[in-house]
């Protein structure tokens, strides 16, 4: 089933938040070319090392949602991690062993490709030294059926900044694809100042976006902000995804930007992951939000004879 | 009649030139905040709307962000070092700063408050 969507409709559908299925502005609007469909899974501020109240269950998360991912009937194409895949210390042993813990863990999805980025809390103390021994780079790209994937690293440099190096990369990594080609960014923080009062910005988002306008079919796909949120500058799309750790309040809605409580009556609220269906000809997306099920108690097994 | 208008008038400019002089040589208020993991010092700082103040800012353990969104302003606090922000509210509110340059675990709650009464 198609769904016309035009700018109006995407606001309503962003104001919702927490909405299940969200379907991109684009959506429906035809372009040439022959069809190419793929999906792939969005997972995100996983915080692996995180020990505390809003989330009881912090050790068992991230292993429900692979579970779930592995469980799908399709396989993803591949599976991105936007960020904060662990939990900052001070340790820089801590931190490797962490990130390992982390990589083994994620290894245990089907899917064949997985993708990683670094968050703040993996990179920003070392610059990314750790995170690039254990990952790779943290910024590049990659082409996928038909869509060009940048990933870009908004968060080795403490300050919060993409840089002019990795900008000049973006510019020259861009020309080489069509005018119209589409193209999706994965980052971890917000590209636009969302809400800086809550460090929920890019400080130089601005000039990364300015690289991005003359694409006439550019969506960012990114985490940090531990919710859902859709957004548009211009033309290009920015949706954010929740977390495998613990969800944040909606921007400026309280005056400290501070875990919601956990909550015994309804579980994993607020956490999940995402099934992205993307649909390269025409440029354009399908969002699907995924909650995060506690485990069924079993009645116990009355045992024989 | 006229003397008396002429005295005042010749009075009153020693008057304004000490007054001149004493706004020239008036310098702003200075507020000094101090920055460590994971907190300002002091967490909320009181300012006059429309009073020119210098804020100095210092870091007692190492980089830190001084952001205050709502009037523009972001500096980086180096250690050693004292930065000199100049501001004149030409707003009355509540304004949050924050640092913004990752500090670890604790960062997002490095914030503080500055209160500007109407």
């Amino acid at each position: 089933m198609k769904i016309e969507t035009d700018r109006r409709e995407f606001l309503k559908l962003a104001g919702l938040g927490g909405g299940v299925v969200f379907a991109s502005s684009l959506w429906g609007r035809a372009l040439a070319g022959g069809e190419d469909e793929f999906h792939f899974v969005q997972l995100s501020d996983t915080h692996w090392g995180f020990e505390g109240p809003p989330n009881p269950d912090a050790k068992g998360t991230l292993p429900k949602a692979i579970e779930a991912v592995n469980a799908l009937s399709a396989q993803p194409d591949f599976v991105v991690f936007t960020g904060d895949l662990t939990h900052t210390t001070d340790d820089p042993a801590k931190r490797r062993d962490r990130m390992k813990q982390f990589r083994d863990i994620a290894g245990k999805l089907r899917a064949k490709t997985v993708r990683f980025l670094p968050g703040e809390h993996d990179a920003s103390l070392d610059r990314g030294e750790a995170y690039q021994e254990l990952f790779g780079a943290p910024h590049y790209s990659f082409d996928h059926k038909g869509v060009h994937f940048a990933v870009l690293d908004n968060v080795s440099d403490p300050g919060a900044v993409v840089g002019a190096t990795q900008l000049a990369w973006l510019k020259s990594d861009l020309s080489k694809q069509k005018a119209d080609a589409p193209i999706a960014i994965l980052t971890h923080r917000p590209l636009f100042d969302l809400y800086p009062e809550w460090d929920w910005a890019t400080k130089d988002g601005a000039a990364a976006l300015e690289i991005l306008e003359p694409y006439p079919h550019v969506t960012v796909f990114y985490g940090h902000i531990h919710q859902e949120h859709h957004h548009k500058t211009g033309h290009i799309e920015h949706h954010s995804a929740t977390s495998l750790m613990f969800p944040l309040p909606a921007p400026g809605s309280v005056p400290k930007r501070a875990p919601v409580p956990w909550d015994d009556k309804q579980p994993y609220r607020g956490l999940g992951w995402r099934d992205v269906e993307a649909y390269p000809a025409k440029g354009t997306y399908r969002l699907e939000q995924k909650p995060i099920k506690a485990a069924e108690v079993r009645a116990p097994v009355a045992k024989e004879g | 009649m006229r003397f008396r208008a002429r005295w005042a008038v010749t009075g009153l400019v020693p008057v304004l030139l000490l007054a001149a002089a004493a706004g020239r040589s008036a310098e702003p208020r200075v507020v000094k905040i101090s920055a460590k993991r994971f907190e300002f010092s002091p967490p909320e700082v009181h300012l006059k709307k429309g009073e020119t103040v210098v804020l100095e800012v210092t870091s007692e353990d190492r980089v830190h962000g001084f952001n205050i969104p709502a009037f523009k302003i972001r500096r980086d606090i180096v250690p050693k070092e004292v930065t000199r922000v100049t501001l004149t509210p030409d707003k009355a509110g509540t304004f949050s700063f924050r640092c913004d340059v990752f500090c670890g675990d604790g960062h997002e709650d490095m914030t503080g408050t500055l209160i500007v009464p109407e």
